[in-house]
């Protein structure tokens, strides 16, 4: 039985000096047969996972991870949330889980911190304010909060920017999305992880995949540093290592594998209670609940697994964010990393069946998979459970590159890719 | 970040280069003759290996010539660098 965490749970705990707690998943050996395995325990996977588990009724099922829960791409990203993509597919799929997101601390009796603090996206030239009004209203028509502000109205929502005509590339104007904002990564993996390990799920960590059994077009099992799992259903959930995966069972995938890094400053006062994009100059920015600054940078343009990435891409942030925020000169920056992100010819992610029986994969998800986390769960879920794609995840199939019925959102997603 | 020595130039900063993606990629001889499946595999499916993988590099600002490269995708180090239309290393 699992506890509830509450006002009275900590004060109970607080009296026997937080030495009591339960752990909040087990730590199993795998079993010899599973009815589905997902492989990749990150947000995405975990999530998955869990609505397996509390909507399709599979409980006797597994999660593997090759290191520890959270610790790829869910504990690298900058924990933005937002819904305002301009294609209808794309609308649909983000909307689902942002209206996750504002119930996702309830459901899971786990804090994920979720704040719709608003996200802005700047427009620093004419062709960008073309753009973010016509997607303003591409959002408003598929019932997605999205305003236009004018720079002054920029300025007024978030003073420290600056709003200077004599910047190389001055604000003209910006979209405002209030319901989106930004979660804490790390609780958003553990939530899920104890929601799925009370329902039955096994979480097994340090078990990385090294094979995929096949018998003809369908799959029997996977092979892993823990001995073989026999299994009907893979899910996978790998990102930035799915060709990995994928080169295993003999199929390609229209994936590049790419470094993309983050940074954080030294933790300050609260001075910027928004999280603002921008894509011309690409630089993004918000404040952490420890006072950090959280800044996005690019991607380099070659295929790494080293999770580093150049130093010029960050230079060239933080150029950017210094003119746009000159009161930031003085902050010093107190880690960088990289992570690894799969990136789709068209910017769009990829939940579907494969032509292996048994086989899904969810990936693609590239430079911006964490705001889609419980949606992607929920909708991966129903693929597996269904042997069929729901409604909103369907035109993300695997097929589409082959029918050229592409979810183009490269540019339309507000963030270069 | 690491040095790339262009067969044309010598050893440059890599932020001179633009990557080009996969090699040794043939265009189709016959486009017309093509099934969607061939296309889609022709334009989008890649190995996207970590490990040694084969690629075209553009000294984009420097000679502006393309030319290949052998690289380990998993730590970045670069095997071979060989002119286009020469054929590429064995393994």
């Amino acid at each position: 039985m699992r506890n509830k965490y509450s006002v009275f749970s900590l004060i109970k705990n607080a009296l026997s000096y937080h030495e009591n707690w339960q752990r909040a998943w087990k730590d199993p050996a795998p079993k010899k047969e599973y009815e589905a395995v997902i492989v990749g325990g990150g947000g995405h996977g975990l999530a998955t996972a869990y609505y397996l588990a509390k909507k399709h009724n599979m409980n006797n099922i597994a999660v593997v991870e090759k290191g520890w829960i959270g610790g790829g791409n869910t504990g690298r990203n900058t924990t933005i949330i937002r819904s305002n993509y301009l294609w209808d597919a794309s609308a649909g799929l983000y909307d689902h889980a942002l209206k996750i997101w504002e119930s996702l601390s309830q459901e899971l009796n786990y804090n994920v911190m979720f704040s719709q603090r608003g996200v802005m996206n700047l427009a620093h030239n004419l062709q960008d304010v073309r753009d973010l009004k016509r997607r303003t209203h591409a959002n408003r028509l598929n019932g997605i909060d999205a305003v236009y502000l004018s720079a002054e109205e920029v300025k007024k929502f978030c003073p420290i920017i600056n709003t200077s005509p004599d910047i190389r590339y001055p604000v003209l104007g910006g979209t405002l999305q209030r319901r989106a904002g930004t979660a804490r990564h790390d609780a958003v993996a553990w939530g899920y992880a104890r929601g799925a390990d009370a329902m039955g799920v096994d979480i097994i960590q340090n078990c990385e995949v090294k094979g995929i059994k096949r018998n003809g077009d369908s799959v029997e099992g996977i092979e892993t540093t823990k001995g073989f799992i026999k299994t009907k259903k893979v899910g996978v959930v790998a990102a930035g290592h799915s060709s990995v995966i994928a080169n295993m069972a003999g199929l390609r995938l229209p994936l590049e594998s790419k470094p993309l890094q983050a940074l954080v400053s030294e933790p300050v006062k609260p001075i910027i209670d928004t999280v603002v994009m921008s894509n011309a100059v690409h630089a993004y920015v918000s404040q952490s609940d420890k006072g950090e600054l959280v800044i996005g940078a690019g991607t380099d343009d070659y295929v790494s697994y080293t999770q580093k990435g150049s130093h010029q891409i960050v230079e060239g942030t933080l150029n950017a964010i210094l003119e746009l925020y000159p009161i930031f000169s003085r902050m010093r920056m107190l880690r960088q990393w990289g992570g690894i992100v799969d990136i789709c010819p068209d910017a769009s992610p990829i939940l579907s069946k494969t032509s292996i029986k048994g086989l899904y994969f969810n990936c693609g998800w590239g430079t911006g998979g964490f705001k889609a986390t419980p949606g992607s769960g929920d909708l991966f879920a129903h693929t597996i459970a269904n042997d069929e794609p729901h409604k909103l995840n369907a035109a993300f199939n695997l097929n589409r590159f082959v029918s050229g019925d592409l979810v183009d959102e490269h540019g339309a997603a507000a963030v270069a890719h | 970040m690491f040095l790339i020595n262009c067969p044309y130039c010598g050893e440059r900063d890599q932020q001179e280069f633009k990557a080009g993606g996969e090699a040794h990629i043939e265009r189709p001889k016959q486009p017309t003759e093509l099934s969607d499946d061939e296309w889609a595999e022709y334009l989008f499916m890649r190995k996207n290996i970590k490990g040694v993988q084969f690629e075209r590099w553009n000294h984009a600002h420097g000679c502006r010539k393309w030319f290949n490269m052998v690289r380990d995708t998993s730590n970045d180090e670069i095997k071979a660098i060989y002119k286009m239309g020469e054929k590429p290393p064995s393994q």
